[in-house]
């Protein structure tokens, strides 16, 4: 789940000084032209500002698919069947795996994992916005599927090629995980949306609550999203957020169509000039609101987080105990070996 | 998890290549961090062997010393099997 949220960059970038001859360097490598093979490892010299720019994005990213996991564990107990609950458990396992992916690579930044946990919790760091939604029926967990990952897959696969090493690699992996998850959320829409009348009345409904709210993924209008020219010169975001919010509303239409469900906006048509759907203004007050904290489950998300997290507490320190016990016996006595010596 | 130790997790495909490197996971010992890796990085027959090894044991060069370490093999073109035109009429080889 990549998300944009409007301070994802707001704060990172202080006013603008004179910059050092490293600084130079370090933007004139994006600007001889080969910035899209271009990768910043870890170890190489940076400027503040890009670090805490990718701090900030890649560990709201992650705690975006650790919180992701909570909407639709709603519904693991309660999938309608043992394949659906298979398939349900194996997403949110994977939203876990994306989670830890995205940490690690924030952690090549400078910032410890307990810090990153530890902002979650107390509510300075954000996630995204559309976890604060409820799951009411099960059509939502297709919906979240189909809409929310789909939207996701759009963010993500031009972050494939983002200028962080760490960043992009963790999304090359997560890229191809992520499929799986927007074509088993279609396909239970198709089932839906092809049964009785109250099962297609479902997967309207779960359609009618999903859309704005993934169209609002893709974060603020760029008009209102001042730091972006900065984050594209530095290849941290390749796309403005209008642009992969059009081409989200230009793939996902005719997917609906399919579905012979109706996208609920009165003012969606086709612009054969632009080649491109019109499509109705967004609400951006209650995009707002809901970062600030009053969207349906922002208290709820977060009081199960850290139940979660405080439940796990006796098992990290059972964990911890157990590994200085065996520290202790193995003291002196070489670890395993890699039995086939050198890579 | 009070500062676990790193991993770095490398897993060799199916393919018989050499193990690669993945990513990397925190865990308090050799036997957590081999679970978590099975978990974290191969829930899709990504791999057939598993390597973990502590971060803190890799020992890696400096950015800054790219040129030194890099530079010297580019001017040995002569190393490539392309530096040796091979006239049409000989085959395999």
């Amino acid at each position: 789940m990549q998300t944009e949220l409007p301070q994802a960059d707001a704060r990172t970038l202080s006013a603008p000084t004179e910059p050092g001859a490293e600084e130079r360097a370090f933007q004139t490598r994006f600007e001889t032209g080969i910035a899209a093979s271009i990768k910043i490892e870890p170890k190489d010299w940076m400027p503040d500002a890009y670090r805490r720019t990718l701090i900030r994005q890649i560990s709201q990213h992650a705690h975006s698919e650790i919180v992701g996991q909570l909407p639709e564990a709603n519904w693991i107990t309660r999938a309608p069947s043992l394949k659906r609950k298979a398939i349900l458990l194996a997403k949110v396992q994977d939203e876990a795996g994306h989670g830890l992916y995205l940490y690690s690579a924030a952690e090549t930044l400078g910032i410890s994992r307990d810090q990153m946990v530890r902002d979650l919790l107390s509510g300075k760091a954000k996630y995204s916005s559309i976890f604060n939604y409820p799951t009411l029926t099960w059509a939502d967990v297709g919906a979240i599927g189909w809409l929310v990952d789909g939207a996701a897959i759009i963010n993500q696969i031009p972050l494939c090629r983002c200028s962080y090493g760490p960043y992009a690699r963790a999304m090359v992996r997560i890229c191809k995980e992520e499929s799986f998850h927007q074509r088993q959320g279609f396909e239970i829409m198709m089932v839906l949306s092809s049964g009785t009348p109250r099962q297609k009345a479902m997967a309207q409904d779960a359609l009618d609550r999903w859309w704005w709210p993934s169209l609002m993924m893709f974060g603020p209008p760029d008009a209102e999203s001042a730091n972006s020219a900065q984050s594209m010169r530095w290849g941290i975001k390749l796309f403005s957020n209008d642009e992969l919010r059009q081409r989200f509303v230009d793939q996902t239409v005719s997917q609906a169509e399919y579905l012979g469900l109706r996208v609920p906006d009165p003012d969606l048509r086709w612009n054969g000039e632009r080649g491109q759907y019109d499509f109705g203004a967004i609400d951006w007050n209650e995009f707002r609101n809901v970062i600030k904290g009053n969207g349906p489950c922002n208290r709820e998300r977060m009081r199960v987080r850290t139940q979660a997290h405080e439940d796990g507490a006796w098992f990290r320190e059972a964990l911890e105990r157990h590994a200085a016990k065996l520290a202790q016996r193995n003291e002196g006595t070489a670890a395993p070996r890699a039995a086939q010596g050198a890579p | 998890m009070n500062d676990w130790p790193l991993w770095e997790v490398f897993i060799r495909s199916q393919h018989g290549l050499a193990h690669r490197h993945v990513g990397s996971l925190h865990a308090p010992d050799a036997g957590m961090a081999m679970n978590n890796a099975r978990d974290v990085y191969t829930r899709r027959n990504e791999g057939t062997s598993i390597w973990v090894v502590r971060s803190s044991e890799i020992v890696a060069s400096n950015p800054g010393d790219k040129d030194a370490l890099f530079d010297p093999a580019s001017s040995k073109v002569y190393r490539h099997p392309t530096f040796y035109p091979m006239p049409e009429e000989v085959k395999h080889i």
